[in-house]
């Protein structure tokens, strides 16, 4: 090349690498917890309670991570844990996707009455605080694995209708969609074959930031006790757990935090990273 | 002597190709110099380079840019800084976006004079007005007090020559200034340009795409072509009797409707072909 | 039938947005103020005028992406001021447009193949492939440029695929606006020198708009000048060159800097 302007090439940062990797280390332990945890999660042994991790004086073998005040090990909770949060991750995160993109996709290009109805209803919506409106949802629902996808989905969706309906908007205005039109589209093909894949990209990082949400909201109710049965491991669950006794025992509350700290942080990535590697566009 | 020389300057893209191959011009205090190309020859750089506004992306790796004999990119970025500020200005190419939408007009050519040129306000505003006159204004106290939204294209382009000319520089880039006018508006804001610089004696560099508007303004002009100057003459001299065929073949490609058997006629494959034979030439030579 | 369009007292306006008042419907500005004039078959009619003059408008009206207030417009006879969207899409085959930035009006996401062939398939051409391959050898393309994305080409070859979409239907009138006001003098000339060879060749109807008389001197047969939403003039090109009668239409010529220093520029 004579311009030097062709040269610049957007490599995939270790940011997409790492996070797909613990994403998929996790998947993969999540999907095998009842082969590869070493302990039954929801055993008690008072006995053995309050044993520190493997690298610490006093602990025993078995019990990598160590066990809670009842005795429950530790590892074997957040692998259990794991399966609850991808869960929820994939279904809410995905429900509230196609609920919200096309809602915002509708609102954005083909404006008019659906945008007005639209856009009311999300400025409604959000209105509400979304944390006193999902433990108040899951209350009068029940706890209950349904519940909380329910209650992610019914207050998540109006972050994919607004930042779909704008980016529409903008999309709407450019050329080609004129030049679809000139060649004889109807607006619903239009908005399906030409604005959609050009808002695809950002709805893919707003589905990755809305899973990593998701595992944040199904670890606060599991906080505050509303999520799935009591006993059954989250992470949110050993999270308030660990909170009461971790100055004797600080493993109990680090280990579930960390895990939820990487899996959310790793989504958010994830999404980033996949756009900068495969946005032609952006290329 | 020349107030603006630059010599061997060569840019390069951070990890990537070259963008300026070895450029040298001078502009004598008072001069109108040209730089033509096609969009991606480097004409903006060089403007961009004189002024110390270079994107992040692009490092100088060799030359000098000699301000009345002192090499800027040799002095201290801050010294540097103060002196180009003191110096030179730009009348930019789009004065859409150009002037600050949430600020009035007048504290944007005054602040710069207060804030870098330490002079008193009531100074500084008064030289606004003086300036605003002088672009024809026709009431430069109400246009002051205005928001950009409020005014036409062609008067914030006005605006934005008032406050180039303002702290008195002795050199100013003129980027594209008039490519997002009417032809009509075009002609007023060239000629203002033209009957400021020529009253206060400021050495102009004339970055565009267009030949018709080079031969109004310039006196001298540099062709380019992926970032090295095929041809530097005066301006009669290269509308008369280009020497470089790529010159030939640009002015050959420049519609002319007074003119109706000039047929359009592309750069040929063979001219692209010698002026990157060059190109290729002078690489291997920078290389060796 | 000797003219492909016939438009009379044609109005258009348009909501301001930026007026509108918090309740109630926004304040509408005309930007067209009654024109009148025909396109006969096989012109190439140049459409000219400052910004603000509603060229554009105009453009986008005669192939109906934009509804006329009032008045009429005839395409081959065919009333089409008021049809909707259903009815006109027969016709759409039959007027194409050219736009202006191609950037913007080739979708990023579709490969240039793509970009061609969607028209084609929507009104149900057979062939598509072979046709989409013919389009690219009358723009001077590559065949093997229908594998890419519209950001790895230049910009007179990204223009070049917005003339093979149009031309690839087969339509009698194609709608050029300013589609060579962002290029380089050089690649200006290569798609006005295309533009002209397809319009002999292929028997077309043309309507060019653009702002720059120089480059609508080389191109076209017959001229409107348009100023502040009405036709000031409308004339054969060499006649209008050659004594042009409205004022506003010498003033665009005066402004034109001539490539020639010697040129009188007062």
């Amino acid at each position: 090349m004579l311009d030097g302007r062709g040269a610049i090439q957007h490599r995939a940062g270790p940011r997409l690498w790492l996070s797909a990797l613990w994403l998929g280390l996790l998947v993969v332990l999540a999907l095998g917890a009842p082969w590869i945890a070493p302990k039954d999660p929801l055993a008690q042994d008072l006995m053995l309670g309050r044993l520190p991790p493997f690298w610490i004086d006093g602990a025993e073998p078995g019990y990598w991570l160590g066990t809670d005040s009842l005795g429950r090990d530790v590892l074997s909770r957040i692998l259990w844990g794991a399966r609850l949060a991808l869960t929820v991750a994939l279904v809410a995160g995905t429900l509230t996707c196609l609920i919200g993109a096309t809602l915002g996709l509708m609102a954005g290009f083909l404006r008019g009455a659906s945008d007005l109805v639209i856009s009311r209803l999300v400025d409604i919506w959000m209105a509400f605080p979304p944390v006193l409106f999902s433990i108040l949802l899951v209350a009068v629902l029940g706890p209950g694995l349904f519940s909380i996808i329910a209650a992610i989905v019914l207050i998540d969706w109006t972050r994919f209708a607004r930042v779909v309906r704008a980016e529409a908007m903008t999309q709407g205005a450019m050329d080609y969609v004129a030049s679809a039109q000139v060649a004889g589209r109807g607006r619903i093909g239009t908005m399906a074959l030409e604005i959609l894949p050009n808002v695809l990209p950002t709805i893919g990082v707003l589905l990755t930031l809305e899973m990593g949400i998701a595992v944040i909201v199904e670890a606060i109710l599991s906080f505050v006790n509303l999520s799935i049965s009591t006993d059954a491991p989250t992470w949110g669950g050993m999270i308030a757990e660990g909170r009461t006794s971790v100055h004797q025992a600080w493993w109990v509350l680090v280990f579930p935090l960390l895990a939820l700290f990487l899996t959310v942080l790793s989504f958010s990535q994830l999404g980033e990273g996949l756009k900068d590697r495969f946005d032609p566009v952006l290329r | 002597m020349s107030y603006l020389s630059i010599r061997d300057l060569e840019l390069r893209l951070k990890g990537g190709g070259r963008l300026l191959r070895r450029v040298s011009l001078e502009v004598a205090r008072g001069e109108v110099h040209g730089l033509v190309g096609e969009s991606g020859a480097g004409k903006s750089m060089i403007g961009k380079a004189v002024l110390g506004t270079l994107p992040r992306s692009v490092e100088i790796v060799s030359g000098q840019i000699l301000l009345d004999g002192t090499d800027v990119l040799a002095m201290h970025p801050a010294a540097r800084r103060r002196l180009i500020g003191a110096t030179c200005a730009l009348i930019p190419q789009d004065p859409l976006t150009a002037l600050n939408p949430a600020h009035r007009v007048g504290p944007q050519i005054t602040d710069r004079l207060v804030d870098i040129l330490r002079w008193p306000r009531a100074k500084a505003e008064a030289r606004a007005r003086e300036l605003l006159a002088e672009v024809q204004i026709a009431e430069p106290e109400r246009v002051m007090r205005s928001y950009p939204h409020e005014l036409s294209g062609g008067m914030r382009q006005r605006i934005l020559i008032a406050s180039a000319f303002a702290a008195e520089p002795k050199l100013i880039v003129a980027d594209e200034p008039t490519t997002a006018l009417d032809v009509t508006v075009q002609k007023q804001i060239l000629k203002l340009i033209k009957a400021m610089q020529e009253r206060h004696g400021t050495a102009l560099l004339f970055v565009t795409h267009d030949l018709g508007v080079v031969s109004k303004i310039c006196q001298r002009l540099s062709v380019l072509y992926a970032g090295m100057v095929v041809e530097d003459t005066d301006v009669r001299t290269f509308f008369r009797a280009p020497r470089h065929p790529y010159s030939r073949a640009l002015l050959a490609a420049t519609p002319k409707y007074t003119d109706p058997t000039h047929s359009l006629t592309p750069v040929p494959e063979a001219v692209i072909a010698t002026v990157r034979a060059e190109v290729a030439e002078a690489d291997r030579r920078a290389g060796a | 039938m000797t003219e492909i369009y016939r438009v009379e007292g044609l109005h258009l306006s348009l909501a301001d947005m930026t007026r509108k008042p918090l309740l109630g419907a926004a304040p509408r500005i005309e930007i067209l103020k009654g024109l009148d004039f025909t396109i006969p078959r096989g012109a190439v009619l140049g459409i000219v005028g400052g910004s603000g003059s509603g060229k554009s408008t105009l453009g986008r009206a005669l192939v109906r992406l934009l509804e006329p207030s009032s008045g009429s417009i005839r395409f081959e006879g065919t009333d089409i001021t008021h049809l909707g969207e259903a009815a006109l899409r027969p016709l759409r085959r039959r007027f194409q447009m050219i736009f202006q930035d191609p950037m913007s009006s080739l979708n990023p996401r579709h490969r240039v193949g793509g970009i061609i062939a969607a028209p084609l398939r929507l009104h149900g051409f057979d062939d598509v492939a072979a046709r989409v391959g013919r389009a690219l050898d009358h723009v001077g393309l590559p065949r093997g440029f229908a594998a890419r994305y519209p950001h790895e080409l230049s910009g007179g070859q990204r223009q070049r695929v917005g003339i093979a979409r149009a031309i690839a239907l087969e339509p009698e009138f194609i709608l050029a606006d300013e589609i060579v006001s962002g290029l380089d003098v050089s690649s200006q000339a290569q798609v006005l020198n295309l533009l002209g060879g397809l319009v002999r060749d292929l028997g077309l109807t043309l309507a060019f708009i653009s702002h720059d008389l120089s480059v609508i001197r080389r191109l076209c047969s017959r001229v409107i000048v348009l100023y502040q939403g009405r036709i000031v003039e409308d004339r054969e090109t060499a006649a209008l060159f050659a004594d042009p009668q409205a004022a506003y239409t010498r003033e665009l010529l005066d402004a034109i800097p001539l490539p020639d220093p010697d040129q009188p520029w007062t």
